[in-house]
C-alpha cells in the first residue's frame, strides 16, 4: 500500500463509520476539488451508490462554472442533490460582499442551519483539510456543533486511534471531516491517479487559475500556466504561496476564519 | 518519495516545542510566503521580539496567554520525505488533546529544557508515549544557549532523564542537544556545540522507519457494517495479514465458519487484500455477519474470546469514574457495554506513585491498572502483538479513557 492507499482506506472507514453511527446524514458538496474527491470515496465506500443526499449550499455569488459542473457530475453520478440557499433573505438585508463576515454567516452558515432543521440531519461529511488553514488544522475528525452551529475548540473531548465520537448529544449535530489528514497536494494526486473531473477554473486561463473555489467577489485567481492536473501538482510542490491566499474571507483580519467557524462556518 | 512520517511534539510548557516547530519550518524552508513577516507583524504589536512558536499558535486565545491550547497538524518537507508535526499542548490542563495527539504518531520528539531539567510533563508526556507504544523517540535538549552550550550541564539532566525513561521503559533513539532559538543542531551542526558528535534533529527523523502494516500478522479482519443496496456485502477494515479469494475463514466470536467468495472493491476485482484496505467480502454460506465482528482465516492463531479485560488505562474526563457506572468499551469495531469491576492501583502519571491500591474512583489524568467486565465476549490481542486489537477507549457521552490490555489470559 501506497501513501495514497493508506489515505484512501482511511477515509473509507471513517465515511462507513458516520454511516453507520448516523441515521440522518448528508455530504456537504460545495464543488470544489476536495468535496469532489470525497464524494468519489463515498461512491467506494458503498461500491458505487452514495447512500445519503449531497447538500450544495448556492449562496447566488457562484461561478457559473461551479453551476455547470455541479449538474454535469449530478447526472453523471445518479446524486440525490439538495441545494440549501438563504439568497432571499440576504438581498432583502441587503448583505453582500462589502461585509464579508456577515455576508458568509447568512448565505452559507445560516443557509446550512435552515437545511439541517428542515431535515433534521444528525451528522454532515465535510471536505476540510488540516493543511488548509491554522484553524483547520485543531480539528477533530468527529466534531460536534451545538444547536446555534457553536464550535467549543476550547473544550474538544479527547480522539484517540480511530475511535469517533459515536453518540450526538439533543440538539448536536456532528461534522464529519473524512480528509482532515490529506493535503493539498495528496488531493491533486489522487485526482490524477483516480481520473477525476476536474472543474476548468482549476486550469489556466490568461496566465491565472483559480487555487481554491469560493464565491466570484471574494475568490480571486493566481499566476499559473498550469494545464492540466500534472502541471498543477508541479507547481503546488514548488509554491511557497498559501492555498487560500485568493480567499477573501481568510484574511479580513488575524482572526476572521476563527470567528466565522466559531460561528458555524465551515 | 511520497513517504509521509507523523511526528509529535511533546514536553513540559515553555520548554520551546512551538519554537522548535517554528524553527523547523523555517531552516526547511516551508514557511509560505509572507508568514514571516504576519508574524513580526504581530510580535511588533504586541511589543516582543520575533518568536517563532507564534506560527503553530493559531487560536486568539493561544497567542494571548502564549500557550498551546490543542493539538494541530502542520507539514514540512525533507529530500528524504513530508513531515506531519502533531503539535501537543504542554498545560497538564490539556493532557487530554496531548494523548489525541500522540495516539495518531508513529515518533516523538520530547524536548526538555536544559537548564530547567526535567519536570512534571516530561515524565507525564513520556509515560503517555511509553503507553501508546511508540518507541522512535528523540530527545531534544533545548535552550543549550542559556547555558553556554555547557556539556556538563546537558549530560547531568540526560542523566536525570535516562533514569525516568528507564523506569518507563523508553529507550529513545537519540539525546541532541539543541538550540531552537539560535538554529543549534536542528538543520545544521554549528560551532557551539562542537563537543556533541551525534546527528542533527533533521538528520535523527530521517533516519526513522515508517511503520509497516502487518502483513506477515495472521489475518484479522474487522466487520464494519453489511450493506444489502444490490447484494449483500460484508464491509470492514483489514487490521493484519491478508485475505484471499477462496480463504478458509471462522467469524469471531461466534467461531462459525465459511469460505470467501469474493473480495469487493469498486470499480476493481482483486483476488487478494492486505492490512490497512478498507474492503468488502461476499462469502459462500450465507451467514448472520454483523459490525463487531472479526474474521481470521482457519488453521491460524487465534484471537483470545473472553469478557473480561485486564488493562492500564489513562482517564481522560473531569468526571471521575466512580465504581457501579456503566460505560460503553469500544475495541476496534466491537462495542460492548460493562463496567470497571476492580480498580487495582491507580497511579501519578508524572511520578509513577501508587495513589490507592484497591480504589473506587479513577480521576482525571489518572493512570489505572483494571479489570473490565463486559456484558458480552469479544476478540482481544496482545497489545504488541496485533496493537489494533489491544488497545481500547471508554465512551460516555464522549471519549473519557484510554487503554492498552497488559494480560491475556
Amino acid at each position: 500500500m501506497d501513501h495514497l492507499d493508506r489515505l484512501e482506506s482511511n477515509s473509507i472507514y471513517i465515511i462507513r463509520e458516520a454511516y453507520k453511527k448516523f441515521n440522518k446524514i448528508a455530504m456537504l458538496w460545495s464543488i470544489g476539488k476536495d468535496s469532489t474527491t470525497m464524494l468519489w470515496l463515498a461512491k467506494k465506500a458503498f461500491f458505487g451508490k452514495v447512500p445519503f443526499p449531497v447538500v450544495y449550499i448556492d449562496t447566488g455569488k457562484h461561478f457559473q462554472e461551479m453551476y455547470d459542473f455541479r449538474d454535469e457530475c449530478v447526472k453523471k453520478w445518479n446524486l440525490n442533490l439538495i441545494v440549501s440557499d438563504n439568497i432571499k433573505e440576504a438581498e432583502k438585508q441587503g448583505i453582500g460582499p462589502k461585509d464579508k463576515l456577515k455576508c458568509c454567516t447568512i448565505r452559507k452558515t445560516e443557509a446550512l442551519k435552515k437545511t439541517i432543521d428542515k431535515y433534521k440531519f444528525e451528522a454532515l461529511l465535510l471536505g476540510i483539510r488540516r493543511d488548509e488553514h491554522g484553524i483547520r488544522a485543531k480539528e477533530r475528525t468527529f466534531s460536534p456543533r451545538n444547536k446555534d452551529f457553536r464550535w467549543d475548540y476550547k473544550n474538544q473531548a479527547p480522539e484517540l486511534w480511530n475511535q469517533y465520537k459515536s453518540q450526538k448529544e439533543s440538539e448536536q449535530h456532528l461534522r464529519v471531516h473524512p480528509l482532515l489528514e490529506w493535503t493539498e497536494i495528496d488531493v491533486w494526486k489522487y485526482i490524477l491517479r483516480e481520473n477525476l473531473p476536474v472543474n476548468k477554473l482549476y486550469f489556466t486561463k490568461n496566465g491565472k487559475r483559480y487555487r481554491s473555489l469560493g464565491c466570484k467577489p471574494c475568490t480571486q485567481p493566481v499566476k499559473s500556466n498550469a494545464k492540466n492536473v500534472q502541471e498543477i501538482i508541479k507547481e503546488v510542490k514548488e509554491s511557497r504561496i498559501a492555498e487560500r491566499s485568493g480567499r477573501a474571507q481568510d484574511k479580513e483580519e488575524a482572526q476572521a476564519m476563527q470567528k466565522l467557524r466559531a460561528l458555524g462556518y465551515m | 518519495m511520497d513517504e509521509n512520517l507523523k511526528f509529535v511534539m511533546v514536553g513540559h510548557v515553555d520548554h520551546g516545542k512551538s519554537t522548535l516547530i517554528g524553527r523547523l519550518f523555517y531552516d526547511t524552508d516551508s514557511l509560505p510566503e509572507g508568514k514571516i513577516e504576519e508574524i513580526k507583524q504581530i510580535c511588533d504589536s504586541l511589543g516582543k521580539e520575533l518568536e517563532f512558536g507564534y506560527i503553530m499558535d493559531h487560536l486568539a486565545e493561544e497567542r494571548d496567554q502564549g500557550i498551546t491550547i490543542d493539538t494541530a497538524q502542520t507539514f514540512f518537507r525533507t529530500k528524504k520525505r513530508e513531515y506531519t508535526i502533531i503539535d501537543a499542548p504542554g498545560h497538564v490542563e490539556f493532557v487530554k488533546n496531548m494523548v489525541t495527539g500522540a495516539s495518531q504518531a508513529e515518533a516523538a520528539i520530547l524536548i526538555v529544557d536544559a537548564n530547567e531539567g526535567v519536570k512534571e510533563q516530561t515524565r507525564r508526556h513520556s509515560y503517555i508515549l511509553s503507553m501508546l507504544g511508540l518507541n522512535q523517540v528523540i530527545v531534544a535538549m533545548n535552550k543549550m544557549d542559556l547555558i553556554d552550550y555547557k556539556e556538563e550541564r546537558f549530560n547531568e539532566v540526560k542523566k536525570e532523564l535516562k533514569e525516568w525513561l528507564d523506569k518507563i521503559k523508553i529507550k529513545p533513539s537519540y539525546i541532541i542537544p539543541i538550540s531552537a532559538k539560535q538554529g543549534d543542531f536542528i538543520a545544521k551542526k554549528t560551532k557551539n556545540l562542537e563537543w556533541f558528535k551525534g546527528p542533527t534533529i533533521l538528520e535523527a527523523l530521517d533516519s526513522f522507519k515508517k511503520e509497516t502494516p502487518m502483513l506477515k500478522k495472521p489475518l484479522r479482519f474487522a466487520v464494519q457494517d453489511v450493506y444489502k443496496f444490490n447484494e449483500r456485502i460484508t464491509a470492514g477494515m483489514i487490521l493484519s495479514g491478508k485475505i484471499k479469494e477462496k480463504d478458509h475463514i471462522v467469524i469471531l466470536p461466534s467461531m462459525e465458519e465459511t469460505i470467501v467468495k469474493e473480495i469487493k472493491e469498486f470499480n476493481k476485482n482483486p483476488k487478494e487484500a492486505e492490512a490497512g484496505k478498507s474492503i468488502g467480502i461476499t462469502t459462500e454460506d450465507s451467514l448472520f455477519l454483523d459490525r463487531g465482528n472479526i474474521i481470521i482465516r482457519k488453521n491460524e492463531p487465534q484471537p483470545k474470546i473472553t469478557d473480561t479485560i485486564k488493562g492500564h488505562l489513562f482517564w481522560l474526563d473531569k468526571k471521575p469514574y466512580e465504581k457501579g457506572e456503566r460505560v460503553l468499551f469500544k475495541l476496534s469495531t466491537q462495542e460492548v457495554m460493562g463496567e470497571i469491576e476492580s480498580i487495582d492501583k491507580v497511579i501519578d502519571s508524572s511520578s509513577l506513585e501508587t495513589l490507592r491500591e484497591n480504589a473506587k474512583e479513577i480521576k482525571n489524568r489518572e493512570v489505572a491498572d483494571v479489570t473490565i467486565k463486559l456484558n458480552k465476549e469479544i476478540a482481544i490481542e496482545n497489545f504488541n502483538f496485533i496493537p489494533q486489537l489491544g488497545r481500547f477507549v471508554l465512551e460516555r457521552k464522549d471519549t473519557c479513557a484510554g487503554g492498552i490490555i497488559t494480560k491475556i489470559n
